[in-house]
C-alpha cells in the first residue's frame, strides 16, 4: 500500500489514496466536484482547466499556472493546489473585476482557467504588469467568444489595480487574495517527503512533466503503475563544469530558458521558448521529457542537436553518456537499455562563441506543432569561412534529424549564398519527409530550404540577405 | 450594465449542464461510432460490451421505442445506424454505465464488421453522380445571358473555401433525468430546446408535453448546438427511459470534433463581367455545397449561400446556382454566418481576379458597385436604410485609408520579403430567419409582490449577452433597477415552441416578446394608479427610476408599493408576449420575396504583415466601422463584433479542416486543429459604431450583430493575396482558403515546387510529426 499523497487543496488538508496516474482534473471535477474547474479538450491545448500549483522554495510558495488535465495527482503531494473556488473572496478580486468591466467573458467555459493564470500573474513579486506580460499569461489560453481585445485590456486595469506590487502579500493586504495564502509556507514545510514504494522505476510507465503521455494515453493512466519521477530526489538543476553545462532531465522548459548560463549559450532562448509551447506547459515539460518522447519534430531535441549534447543515461549506478545524435534509432526507437533513465543532458562549453538559431513554422504562429523545425549551430572565423557547422530539421524523418552530410559540406566553406544552396541540396537527399496533417512533403521540403536560408540571413545579415537567393534563381 | 453572468463566470460558479449537483443514481453514456466512412453493417455484436463490469445497458437502433430519427429539415438520419453507416463518427451504440471510463472502455470491446462502399468526400463527385439534397436552386435577377456580350471585360475563377470547425469550450453534452410516470426532464447543452423536446418525444414515442428541456447556458454555441445538440440529449432521454436512472452523455474534445458537424466546405466556379470602368454587370456564380452526410440545416444554409452572393453589391444581372451534394462526412451544420460567409467570399475573389484584370485597386472596384438606396437585390427585396456606402465612406475617412495605403506601399519597396497587403471588406447581412414561420418568438415575465420581476423567454444564453440584453430592455420597459430582474433558464414547459436562438435575431426575437408582455403589465398597473389616484389620462402616468409619475411629476407611488396594491387588487401582475417579425415573406417558386427585415452594413479594413522567405503572416490592425442601430449594451455589442472577427479571421487562414479520401477527419483534435489564440489576434483592433441608424424593429432601436461581423474576415484572405503579390506579383494565385502558411509559401514558390529543385528522396511511411 503506497502512501497517502499529502497536499494542501485550497484551504484544506489532504491525504488520499486515489491512483497517483489520476489526472488532477478528473480529481477535482469527479472525485470532488469542484467544477468551477472545466474540460475544454484534456490535451492541454486550450487552459481551461488551468489551476495554480504552489511549491515551497526556501520559505515562501512560488505559484505557477499548469493545465491540471497532464497533471499525475500524485505529483501534488507537499504542494498547494489552488482552484478558482479557493481564491474565491466575497468581493471580486482584481482580475475578476477587470474581466468583468472589460466584458471579456462571454460564454464564460474559458474564464475560471483565465483567471487562475492572471492570479498566478500578479502574485508573482517583481513581475511587471503589462500588456506583453498579460499576453505571455494568456498564451496558453484558448477563448473562441472574445477574439482576446477584451482580455488584453486587462492589462490596464492591472497597472491601476496592483500597479508595481504584485506579490501574495500585497494581495493579501488589499483583501484580493484570501488570507489563509498566508500560512501556506508554514502549512506545506510540515509535509514530509514523498515515500518511494521500493524506489525502483524497473517495469513502471515513468511520467515526467506528463505533457504528452496524459494526451496520447491518459485514460489508461489512472490504472497504471506510474513512477513520477518528479517525485525523486530531483535530477533537476543546471550547473556549469569545466566542459560542459549538466541540465537535469527534469528541468522544465520555463527553468531551462530563464537561466542565465543557458541564456548565455543561447542568447534568443526565450524567443524560441515562446514558438515552442504555452507557460502552462513550459511549466510541466521537460528536458529529459522532450527527448525521451522522441517525436521527430520535438523542439528542444532539435536544438539539442545542432549543439551536440551528451546525454546521461543512468541504471542503478551505472552510468552511461552518448551523444544525442546517436540516441534515435527509428521513429519512437531509442537506443535505451531496459532500466536506464536519462538523468541529465550535458551541453558542450564548446559551443560557447557559435552561432545558434532556431527556427520554426507551424500553422499557428505560436503554441502550435511545427511544420517543419530546424536548429543551426556554427562557428566562423573573420574572413567567414565556417569552420564548423551542425544544421538539424524536425519533421521530416522518422527521427529528429541531424544533417550529418550537409553540416560536414558547410565546414571549412565561405559564408556566400551559393554556399547556402548547395548545403540546401544535400539537405534535400538527408530529408524523407512524407504528407501528413503537418504539411505536404512538398511543403516539407519548401520549408526545409526557406528555414537553412533563414538560418544565414539571420546569422549572417551583413554577409547575405534573401533578396540574393531569389536573384540566384 | 455590469452582467450578472459575468461576474459568475470569473467565479467559476455558473453551471454547465455536468456542473449541475448529480442526481442520485447518475449514470454514465459512451457512444460507440462509425470507424467506417460508408458501407453495410454485416456484424454487430455488443456482448461483450454488456458483459464489461460496470456496465449497465448497451442500447442499439432496435432499443428505440419510437422512431429512429432525427433529421431536423427531412427525415433521413437515424439516431442510431440501423443497416448502413455513412460517415465516421456516425452513432451506432450507447454504452450506459457507472462511471463515463467504464463506458468508453466497454465501447472498445464492441464489434462492428462493415461491407465497404465508395466513399464520396468531393461535392462535385457527389453531384456528377446525382447525390444531392432537395433540388439545385438558381436565384435571377435581369438577364446575365443577354448581359455578357455588353461587358468589356468578362473573367471566370474556381473558388474552395474550406470548413470549420466550432469549438465551442464546452463539448456536446446532456443529462437525462427521470420524472414522475413517463415524463423526463433533459438538461442540454442546445441552442434549440424546443427541437431538443420534439426529438426526444419522437424517439420515445411521446407526445411533447412529456419531455421538458431546460438549458441554463451554453458554453459557447455559434450555431454548433442548433440542431447537432440534438442527437446526445435523445440518446441520454432513451437510456433514461430504458434504465429507469437519471443519465449524463459528456463528448469529450476528440468525439466531439469527430462525430459533429462543421461549417460546410464549398467549391464554386464564377463568371464576372464589366465595363473598362470596373463597373459590374454581370455575374454568374454556381456554388457546390459540400453537406455531408444528411441534410441536416444544409438546405436552408445553402439559401442564405444566394441570399448573401452578392455580399454589398449592386449587380444588374445575375445568376446564382447553388447545390446541396450529399457525401460520405459528418453532416455539416450551421455555422456563425449560416452560408453567407461562401457566398462572399466567392463575390470577393470576383472582384479581386477583375481588378488584376483591369489593373486598378481592387478597393475601387468594390466602391463603384457598393448598394445603394432602391437598388434590388437578386431575390427581389429592395434596398432601403443603405448604409454600405456609408459605412465605407466613415471608414475610409476615420481610419484614414489613403495614408495608411501609402505607408504600406512604402514598407513594400523598403523590405524585400517581408511585404505588406492592405484589404477593405465591406459586408452586408440579411436579419431574419429565412425559414419565414420561425420569425416568432414569446416571452413569459412574472412581477411578484416584493417587485422583484422574472423573466422567460424562448432565447437561450450561450455567451452572446442575451441575458443582459433582455435585462437591460425590462429594465427600461419597468422602470425599475436591473437588480431586480431575473431571466430564467430556458424551458419548454414555460416557453412553448420556441425557434432556435440562431440567426442573429434572439435579442429582437424575444426582446420584442418581453416588451410586449411588459407593456401589458404596465398597461394593468397605469390603469389601476389612475383610478386610485383619480387621473382622468392613465396614458401620461410612467414608471421610472422605480417611482410612479404622472404628468412628469412625482405621485409619491414607488414600484414596490405599486406592485403590492395591485396585487391586493387582485390584478394580474403576470404576461405572456408574442412577437412575430412583421412584413417578411418568400415565395420559393420564384425565388423573389421580402426575407428579410432589414440589413446590417459595415466595412472593415484590414492589414497583414507576409513573411515571404517563411511563409508565415501576422494580422497587424483591423479597423472597422459597423452598423450597428443603438447599442443596448456597449460592451456585448463590441464583444460580438471582436469575436465574430476572429472566428472570420481563423476561418479564413489557420483553421484547417482536413479529411482525407477515406472520409478520415485528419484535424479532430486541439493539436491539429488550431483556432485563433492571444498572439493570432491584432493588437490595433478598432471598432466604431455607426449609431443613429434607428431600426425600427429591433428592441429600442438595436440591430442585430450576431453574426454580421464574422465575414470581415474574409478580407484577410485579400491583404495576404495582396502582399503574395507584392513579393511576386502573379494574376493566377488561387482562391483556396484557408490561407494557411504552407498554402502562402507553396503559392509563393509554385515554380520551384513544380520544377523538382526539391526532389523527393525514397518515401518512408512511419509517423513523422508527434
Amino acid at each position: 500500500m503506497a502512501a497517502p499523497i499529502h497536499f494542501w487543496l485550497n484551504n484544506e488538508e489532504l491525504r488520499c489514496n486515489e491512483p497517483p496516474g489520476l489526472s488532477v482534473l478528473d480529481y477535482l471535477r469527479k472525485r470532488r466536484r469542484l467544477v468551477g474547474t472545466k474540460e475544454g479538450c484534456k490535451e492541454g491545448d486550450c487552459g481551461a482547466c488551468t489551476v495554480l500549483v504552489g511549491e515551497l522554495q526556501g520559505r515562501q510558495v512560488i505559484y505557477r499556472p499548469m493545465t491540471s488535465c497532464l497533471m499525475p495527482l500524485g505529483e501534488l503531494h507537499g504542494k498547494h493546489l489552488v482552484t478558482i473556488e479557493g481564491i474565491n473572496r466575497p468581493e471580486l478580486n482584481p482580475v475578476q473585476q477587470a474581466i468583468v468591466q472589460e466584458g471579456a467573458t462571454q460564454c464564460g467555459f474559458c474564464t475560471p482557467g483565465i483567471v487562475m493564470s492572471l492570479m498566478g500573474y500578479i502574485m508573482q513579486k517583481g513581475q511587471v504588469v503589462d500588456a506583453r506580460g498579460i499576453k505571455r499569461w494568456l498564451s496558453g489560453h484558448l477563448c473562441r467568444c472574445t477574439g482576446y481585445r477584451s482580455l488584453k485590456a486587462v492589462a490596464g486595469h492591472l497597472q491601476t489595480s496592483v500597479g508595481d506590487r504584485p506579490g501574495i502579500e500585497n494581495l493579501i493586504r488589499n483583501r484580493w487574495l484570501p488570507e489563509y495564502f498566508a500560512h501556506m509556507p508554514r502549512r506545506l514545510a510540515r509535509i514530509a517527503p514523498p515515500v518511494h514504494r521500493d524506489g525502483k522505476p524497473e517495469n513502471r510507465l515513468i511520467i515526467a512533466g506528463g505533457t504528452d503521455i496524459y494526451v496520447q494515453r491518459g485514460e489508461e493512466l489512472p490504472e497504471t503503475d506510474v513512477f513520477l519521477f518528479n517525485l525523486m530526489p530531483k535530477p533537476k538543476g543546471i550547473r556549469l563544469s569545466g566542459k560542459a553545462l549538466h541540465i537535469g532531465a527534469l528541468t522544465t522548459f520555463e527553468e531551462l530558458a530563464a537561466h542565465a548560463q543557458v541564456r548565455r549559450l543561447i542568447p534568443r532562448i526565450r524567443e524560441y521558448m515562446h514558438l515552442i509551447a504555452s507557460l502552462q506547459i513550459r511549466h510541466r515539460a521537460t528536458v529529459g521529457g522532450n527527448i525521451i518522447n522522441a517525436s521527430p519534430i520535438a523542439d528542444i531535441v532539435i536544438l539539442f542537436l545542432a549543439l551536440d549534447v551528451r546525454l546521461v543515461l543512468q541504471k542503478g549506478r551505472q552510468r552511461r553518456v552518448l551523444p544525442l545524435r546517436q540516441f534515435y534509432l527509428g521513429y519512437k526507437r531509442m537506443d535505451q537499455r531496459p532500466g536506464e533513465i536519462l538523468v541529465e543532458v550535458q551541453i558542450p562549453r564548446d559551443v560557447e562563441g557559435c552561432r545558434i538559431h532556431f527556427e520554426k513554422v507551424s500553422k499557428r504562429r505560436t503554441l502550435d506543432i511545427a511544420s517543419v523545425n530546424s536548429a543551426i549551430c556554427l562557428r566562423s572565423n573573420d574572413d567567414g569561412t565556417i569552420e564548423s557547422a551542425a544544421v538539424a530539421v524536425g519533421g521530416v524523418a522518422p527521427v529528429p534529424l541531424f544533417l550529418e552530410k550537409t553540416s560536414r559540406f558547410l565546414e571549412g566553406k565561405s559564408c556566400r549564398p551559393e554556399t547556402v544552396l548547395q548545403a540546401v541540396e544535400i539537405a534535400m537527399t538527408e530529408i524523407s519527409p512524407i504528407s501528413d496533417v503537418r504539411g505536404s512533403a512538398d511543403y516539407k521540403r519548401l520549408l526545409t530550404r526557406q528555414l537553412i536560408i533563414a538560418h544565414f540571413t539571420t546569422l549572417f545579415p551583413d554577409k547575405m540577405q534573401v533578396r540574393e537567393f531569389y536573384e540566384v534563381h | 450594465m455590469k452582467s450578472t453572468d459575468a461576474i459568475l463566470h470569473t467565479r467559476g460558479e455558473s453551471r454547465y449542464v455536468d456542473d449541475l449537483p448529480q442526481p442520485e443514481g447518475l449514470l454514465h453514456a459512451a457512444v460507440f461510432f462509425s470507424p467506417i466512412a460508408h458501407g453495410r453493417i454485416q456484424n454487430f455484436d455488443v456482448s461483450r460490451a454488456r458483459q464489461s463490469e460496470g456496465v449497465v445497458a448497451v442500447l442499439t437502433a432496435e432499443d428505440i421505442p419510437g422512431e429512429n430519427q432525427i433529421g431536423p429539415l427531412i427525415p433521413d438520419q437515424e439516431l442510431l445506424a440501423e443497416e448502413e453507416v455513412v460517415y465516421i463518427g456516425q452513432p451506432v451504440a450507447l454504452i450506459v454505465a457507472q462511471t463515463a471510463e467504464t463506458a468508453r472502455k466497454a465501447a472498445g470491446r464492441i464489434v462492428l464488421d462493415v461491407e465497404e462502399y465508395p466513399v464520396i468526400t468531393d461535392p462535385r463527385e457527389a453531384y456528377q453522380k446525382g447525390q444531392i439534397f432537395g433540388t439545385p436552386r438558381t436565384f435571377q435577377l435581369g438577364d446575365v445571358d443577354a448581359a455578357w456580350p455588353h461587358c468589356e471585360v468578362v473573367v471566370e475563377g474556381h473558388c474552395e473555401v474550406g470548413g470549420q470547425e466550432h469549438v465551442y469550450l464546452e463539448t456536446q453534452r446532456a443529462r437525462a433525468v427521470p420524472g414522475e410516470g413517463r415524463v423526463i426532464r433533459v438538461y442540454s447543452s442546445t441552442q434549440s430546446p424546443y427541437a431538443v423536446q420534439k426529438h426526444v418525444a419522437r424517439v420515445l414515442g411521446y407526445p411533447n408535453h412529456l419531455i421538458e428541456v431546460d438549458v441554463l447556458r451554453l458554453g459557447g454555441g455559434f450555431g454548433g448546438k442548433e440542431d447537432q445538440a440534438t442527437p446526445w440529449a435523445c440518446l441520454t432521454a432513451l437510456a433514461t427511459w430504458y434504465t429507469g436512472h437519471p443519465v449524463e452523455l459528456v463528448l469529450t474534445r476528440q468525439e466531439d470534433m469527430l462525430m459533429t458537424g462543421k461549417r460546410h466546405p464549398y467549391c464554386s466556379d464564377f463568371k464576372i463581367g464589366v465595363t473598362r470602368e470596373g463597373k459590374i454587370l454581370a455575374y454568374e456564380v454556381r456554388h457546390y455545397q459540400n453537406a455531408g452526410a444528411a441534410a441536416d440545416l444544409s438546405p436552408a444554409i445553402l439559401e442564405r449561400t444566394l441570399f448573401h452572393s452578392t455580399n454589398s453589391y449592386y449587380i444588374p444581372n445575375v445568376r446564382l446556382f447553388a447545390v446541396s451534394c450529399r457525401t460520405h462526412l459528418p453532416p455539416f451544420t450551421a455555422f456563425r454566418g449560416f452560408g453567407g460567409p461562401q457566398g462572399m467570399f466567392v463575390m470577393e475573389a470576383a472582384i479581386a481576379r477583375v481588378a488584376e484584370a483591369l489593373g486598378m485597386p481592387r478597393e475601387e472596384i468594390q466602391r463603384k458597385n457598393l448598394l445603394q438606396e432602391n437598388d434590388l437585390f437578386p431575390y427581389g427585396q429592395r434596398v432601403v436604410d443603405c448604409r454600405a456606402r456609408r459605412s465605407w465612406d466613415v471608414a475610409m475617412e476615420t481610419y484614414r485609408f489613403s495614408a495608411w495605403k501609402k505607408r504600406v506601399e512604402q514598407f513594400n519597396r523598403k523590405h524585400f520579403h517581408r511585404k505588406k497587403g492592405l484589404a477593405v471588406m465591406p459586408i452586408c447581412f440579411g436579419i431574419s430567419f429565412t425559414a419565414t414561420f420561425l420569425n416568432q418568438a414569446s416571452a413569459l415575465v412574472h412581477v411578484y409582490t416584493d417587485g422583484s420581476v422574472s423573466i422567460s423567454t424562448g432565447g437561450v444564453e450561450m455567451g452572446q449577452g442575451l441575458r443582459a440584453n433582455i435585462t437591460t430592455i425590462a429594465a427600461r420597459a419597468l422602470g425599475i433597477r436591473p437588480e431586480r430582474i431575473k431571466i430564467e433558464s430556458t424551458n419548454t414547459t414555460r416557453i412553448a415552441n420556441m425557434s432556435p436562438s440562431a440567426a442573429s435575431a434572439t435579442t429582437v426575437l424575444n426582446g420584442n416578446a418581453t416588451l410586449l408582455a411588459i407593456r401589458q403589465i404596465v398597461s394593468r398597473l397605469k390603469s389601476m394608479i389612475a383610478r386610485e389616484l383619480n387621473l382622468s389620462d392613465p396614458d401620461r402616468v410612467t414608471i421610472h427610476d422605480e417611482k410612479v409619475w404622472y404628468r412628469g411629476s412625482q405621485t409619491g407611488w414607488t414600484w414596490t408599493q405599486l406592485v403590492q396594491t395591485a396585487y391586493g387588487k387582485r390584478i394580474n401582475l403576470s404576461a405572456q408576449g408574442f412577437f412575430a417579425t412583421p412584413g417578411i415573406y418568400f415565395d420559393k417558386q420564384k425565388e423573389k420575396g421580402r426575407p428579410f427585415a432589414y440589413h446590417v452594413y459595415g466595412t472593415a479594413i484590414l492589414e497583414v504583415t507576409l513573411d515571404c522567405l517563411r511563409g508565415i503572416y501576422t494580422i497587424d490592425a483591423v479597423k472597422i466601422v459597423h452598423d450597428l442601430g443603438r447599442p443596448l449594451n456597449r460592451l456585448i455589442d463590441l464583444g460580438q463584433v471582436e469575436g465574430g472577427l476572429a472566428q472570420g479571421l481563423g476561418w479564413m487562414t489557420v483553421e484547417e479542416l482536413l479529411f482525407d479520401e477515406k472520409g478520415r477527419n485528419l484535424s479532430s483534435a486541439l493539436a491539429t486543429y488550431k483556432p485563433p489564440d492571444v498572439y493570432f489576434m491584432p493588437d490595433d483592433l478598432q471598432v466604431t459604431f455607426l449609431e443613429n441608424a434607428d431600426e425600427p424593429i429591433g428592441p429600442y432601436g438595436n440591430k442585430a450583430v450576431g453574426e454580421p461581423p464574422f465575414m470581415y474576415g474574409i478580407g484577410v484572405f485579400f491583404a495576404l493575396r495582396q502582399a503574395m503579390q507584392a513579393f511576386r506579383p502573379r494574376k493566377d494565385y488561387e482562391f483556396k482558403a484557408p490561407l494557411t502558411p504552407e498554402r502562402v509559401l507553396l503559392e509563393l514558390h509554385r515554380e520551384e515546387v513544380r520544377q523538382g529543385c526539391l526532389r523527393p528522396a525514397t518515401v518512408e511511411s512511419a509517423r513523422q510529426s508527434d
